[in-house]
């Protein structure tokens, strides 16, 4: 079966940090890929460069066969690949609807009938569906901006999922959310996935909310891939308890 | 305000502003109407208003800069005084107007693509005084410093626009059509795409929104709309010289975006009510009209930084609250 994600021997470095090292793996449809490591070990570099943010030195990035290495991330969203990003990225002085109406809208038409056509461009059901799924529905009309911290990671998290995207990268989902939040942001990723087979990876700190969401991880330190596997096995893995721990 | 709301309202304004040069009094009403100078002044504003629009689509709205909306209102005067001398009609001055603008708009806004805030600033700024340049030396085309004069004005489908009230009205129908255009551009998805570059480029564009595109389309736009109204500039004033389309102009033009309210539907008009009406009402205080021109400026940018229309949203939520 051919990946959905492919990642093959990226390398990136800053002056003469090298931040990834030759990086490789793929991500299967309807899969949840973990990706972990200290801070520092390149996962954010790893995810802008799949995401075409920063152009790799070397290495390659397939989405469903298609080579995407560098593509820009707004070509690479209309292909069906979405992300969240580590801070909180919504438009504070839309409001929460218009927020998802404006997540979908680029894929939607012609640019000319998105500027001749409806106001919503036909995405009004859409974003109140989405509104209901994250439970949000009670804040269509507030500004992003008004709403909690929490809510704003789900609304960021709903504003990943508008376009119907296929794969959706998310960097740091869980983090500064209270735990009630977090145990609803999980819940609506893994209906997410099961209904509609969307295929995640998810850069996480908060090691319960990741082996409690995720099918499979891979652990980065100092730019490398150490080790791959079932959450329960990695936990037990000796490399990467000292690549936590230190010596 | 829901959109049959606004267009009432929008409406009535259009009907007000209208009647401002009409005598009411044959009906009963109080009011004589404003006379020739009045009329010319109200005409001023509409030009300034549709340049200042402009800067707001660039500034307010898409959040980038610009310190060349003068240059822009220069090119569409100088194109269409140009053009009208030498016969050409009106109507087509004006439309190869906004189209100029509408291209080197697009050029202008490359550099955006690449540096942001003051850097940007100083880019167009740059432009600015190179169009400058070449309307003061290029005496051959522009007529240097002596400018072009005798510019006349044009005739609507025979019906000659040489009279004040006329030509007010006229202008008062393009300002009219160019408003409800950017409205309606601005309610629709461009609109929403604008404002995402404006609050965030980076998350906009992993959204699928093509930022660059967008940024061309929101200079492009302004600078069309700076066009337009020298287009309409130059046979209004019937002469036309470089110091109109100097930088200092061009940070007027962003002092009423800001003054009335950046990012705001009304604010242009607001804004260049302030620059263009409140001094001719101060000039009753004579030299002091300068003087408490620029302190009104100051007190209103450094107390209300929402501008006046931001003030006056403040007021009314602030009212409507329990």
């Amino acid at each position: 079966m051919t990946a959905l994600l492919q990642v093959r021997d990226i390398e990136k470095s800053f002056g003469g940090v090298q931040a990834v090292r030759g990086v490789s793996f793929d991500v299967h449809e309807g899969e949840i890929l973990g990706v972990i490591g200290p801070n520092g070990s390149g996962k954010s570099t790893l995810f802008n460069c799949i995401l075409g943010q920063i152009v790799p030195n070397r290495g390659s990035v397939t989405v469903d066969g298609r080579d995407v290495t560098g593509l820009r991330p707004s070509r690479l969203n209309r292909l069906g690949v979405s992300r969240t990003f580590q801070l909180l990225q919504v438009f504070p002085q839309l409001t929460t609807r218009e927020n998802l109406i404006l997540a979908g809208q680029e894929h939607r038409g012609s640019r000319l009938s998105r500027l001749f056509g409806a106001r919503d461009a036909g995405l009004g059901a859409d974003a109140d569906r989405m509104l209901d799924f994250f439970r949000l529905g009670a804040l269509a009309h507030a500004t992003a901006g008004s709403l909690s911290y929490g809510q704003q990671k789900l609304l960021d998290a709903a504003m990943a999922f508008m376009a119907g995207s296929r794969l959706v990268l998310l960097d740091e989902p869980a983090g500064g959310v209270n735990p009630t939040m977090l145990a609803g942001l999980r819940d609506r990723l893994e209906a997410i996935n099961r209904e509609t087979r969307a295929t995640f990876v998810v850069i996480e700190h908060n090691m319960e909310f990741v082996m409690a969401l995720c099918t499979r991880l891979i652990v980065l330190a100092e730019g490398r891939i150490i080790a791959e596997g079932r959450p329960e096995e990695v936990r037990r893995d000796p490399a990467v308890i000292e690549a936590y721990l230190g010596h | 305000m829901s959109t049959r709301a606004t267009l009432l309202v929008g409406l009535g304004l259009l009907v007000l502003t209208a009647l401002a040069p009409v005598d009411l009094t044959s009906v009963g009403l109080p009011y004589p109407g404003l006379k020739r100078y009045g009329t010319y002044i109200l005409t001023l504003w509409l030009v300034t208003a549709i340049a200042a629009m402009g800067v707001n689509l660039i500034v307010g709205y898409a959040g980038q800069e610009t310190l060349a909306q003068a240059a822009f209102v220069g090119i569409g005067a100088y194109l269409t005084a140009i053009a009208t001398k030498a016969g050409v009609p009106f109507g087509i001055a004006f439309a190869a107007s906004g189209l100029l603008t509408f291209a080197i708009g697009i050029v202008l806004g490359f550099p955006a693509l690449r540096v942001q805030k003051h850097y940007l600033a100083f880019v167009t700024l740059a432009f600015s005084v190179l169009c400058w340049l070449v309307f003061r030396n290029e005496q051959w085309l522009t007529g240097g410093v002596m400018g072009l004069r005798d510019i006349e004005r044009p005739s609507l489908f025979g019906w000659p626009l040489r009279q004040h009230v006329r030509f007010y009205w006229f202008v008062l129908g393009i300002a009219s059509l160019l408003t409800f255009a950017l409205w309606w551009i601005l309610r629709s998805p461009w609109g929403r795409a604008f404002t995402a570059l404006r609050e965030n480029a980076v998350r906009a564009e992993s959204l699928g929104v093509d930022v660059r595109l967008y940024t061309l389309l929101a200079f492009a736009l302004g600078s069309a709309y700076g066009g337009m109204a020298g287009s309409l500039y130059a046979p209004l004033v019937e002469f036309i010289d470089p110091s109109p389309f100097a930088l200092g102009p061009s940070l007027l033009f962003m002092l009423m975006v800001v003054i009335g309210g950046a990012g705001t539907f009304a604010g242009p008009f607001v804004g260049a009510a302030v620059a263009v009406l409140l001094p001719e009402w101060l000039r009753a205080w004579e030299t002091y009209y300068l003087l408490i021109y620029a302190v009104l400026v100051m007190i209103v940018m450094a107390v209300f930084p929402g501008g006046v229309v931001g003030l006056f949203a403040r007021l009314l939520t602030g009212r409507a609250r329990p």
